[in-house]
């Protein structure tokens, strides 16, 4: 096994935020694909007992989980290059609360446009214009949430960019409409290679949304 | 100690762990600071103006900036006053205690909020449920990464201890309120005896309040929920909710 190791399953918004700054900070590592939608590996159950999910970043046989945790860690085992958190303790803290609210709010709310239908669906919209008008208040004419540098937001924010087509084709509506600053935020990260990289094609994502409708039985 | 060049205030409920967590790290840093009581329910200007995403305490208030969400304003404070560091300086410690953080509040604490909500088979399976997770806690600190140490952190409190200290007094509480068996000694000897522990710390105990005034506080809100039709108030949600 490789010094690092990343379980990841393709799709998944989670793994690419960590393959993504995995790529910002040049690191080399080696990615295991989990059929999560099937049996999980004996490595992966190993690794995540509590939560037995990807992904999981195993770095000298030692696993760290759970996605921004993941992310803060590759920071600060690898801090000689790219710095994705500042040093500042203020901003590190507006940081780390607009990455929790990308998980909380903008996360939670935006799987409940595919999950949901009829009013239960259209008041989820709603609820996810005021989160997008959130962001795109917060982001402001900044070339990404972090500054002038990629940063910590940015990476846990990116991975959704593809989950855009999904979201508007599911729930019915335009988030260039709603958040414009965003949208464009969206695509200068797709010109970053490491997000070019990692990221899923929107209409890949889109059939892997089918798929999950299938599975939680939704139609 | 280095007292803050500006003021600290925090804003927060007596009641609310996450308040407590909070006051805590202020305390072991040493730090003096002016305390704002909030309504739980009826969030005052002050705090819909720092606090305008959640509007929810606790909220920090330092140079001019305003600070939420617990586990963040614990960081923010160990960063800023770097005396008596509450967070390992190792990246890997760093992430196994931020992993455990995040186990309490998105595990742990609504599980035994639920305990707290619910009646019936409803709270058996919670009941359940919050075993569940002291089980694996009780692992960690028996056989894992946790292993042989008094506090989470080590010799002494750290954010992790914080983090979970400020809110298992809820279980002997609801033990008592609800009448269910939450935090055995006998099925959770290490996690009992670490709880005991850290209840006695002097800065512990300036800043939980007395059980008296919590079990009165739970027996309060419960009979309100008790008296209402079988949906709870969202304010009652957000009550037993944060009080896990």
């Amino acid at each position: 096994m490789k010094a690092v190791v990343l379980l990841d399953f393709w799709a998944s918004p989670f793994g690419q935020r960590c393959r993504i700054a995995l790529a910002e900070k040049g690191v080399e590592y080696e990615y295991r694909e989990e059929n999560i939608l099937g049996a999980k590996s004996p490595l992966l159950l190993k690794s995540n007992p509590v939560y037995k999910k990807v992904p999981v970043l195993i770095h000298d046989g030692k696993p760290v989980c759970e996605s921004l945790i993941i992310v803060q860690y590759i920071d600060e085992a690898w801090p000689d290059h790219a710095p994705l958190l500042p040093a500042d303790p203020y901003a590190r803290a507006q940081a780390c609360f607009w990455a929790d609210f990308v998980d909380m709010k903008f996360n939670e709310c935006g799987s409940r446009l595919w999950k949901l239908k009829g009013e239960a669906q259209a008041a989820a919209k709603e609820e996810f214009i005021g989160i997008l008008k959130l962001l795109e208040g917060e982001l402001g004419d900044k070339k990404y949430f972090g500054g002038d540098a990629f940063g910590f937001v940015d990476v846990a924010l990116a991975p959704f960019v593809s989950w855009f087509y999904s979201y508007e084709t599911c729930a019915g509506f335009s988030i260039e409409e709603a958040a414009p600053k965003v949208v464009a935020w969206g695509k200068r990260c797709m010109e970053r290679e490491s997000v070019a990289n990692a990221l899923s094609h929107p209409d890949k994502i889109y059939e892997m949304v089918g798929v999950l409708k299938k599975k939680f039985g939704v139609e | 100690m280095d007292q803050p060049a500006f003021s600290v205030k925090l804003l927060g409920s007596w009641a609310d762990s996450h308040t407590h967590r909070v006051q805590l790290a202020l305390k072991l840093k040493g730090l003096e600071f002016e305390y704002q009581e909030e309504d739980f329910i009826n969030p005052s200007p002050a705090l819909l103006l720092h606090n305008p995403v959640y509007k929810k305490v606790p909220a920090l208030l330092h140079g001019g900036r305003s600070i939420v969400e617990s586990v963040v304003i614990l960081q923010y404070i160990d960063e800023t006053w770097t005396d008596n560091p509450i967070m390992p300086a190792d990246p890997f410690e760093r992430a196994v205690t931020r992993f455990w953080c995040h186990f309490t509040d998105d595990k742990l604490a609504p599980a035994v909020g639920l305990v707290f909500s619910s009646s019936g088979e409803g709270q058996k399976a919670a009941v359940d449920q919050v075993h569940e997770n002291l089980k694996l806690l009780e692992r960690e600190l028996k056989d894992g990464a946790f292993k042989g140490r008094r506090f989470f952190g080590g010799d002494k409190i750290g954010l992790l201890d914080i983090v979970l200290g400020c809110g298992s007094y809820w279980l002997a509480v609801f033990e008592e309120v609800m009448e269910v068996k939450l935090i055995d000694p006998e099925s959770f000897p290490v996690f009992h005896a670490w709880l005991r522990d850290f209840e006695e710390q002097q800065e512990v105990k300036e800043t939980i309040p007395a059980i008296d005034r919590l079990l009165e506080y739970a027996r309060g809100i419960r009979q309100m929920m008790l008296s209402l039709s079988n949906s709870s108030s969202s304010s009652i949600n957000n009550a037993a909710a944060s009080s896990g």
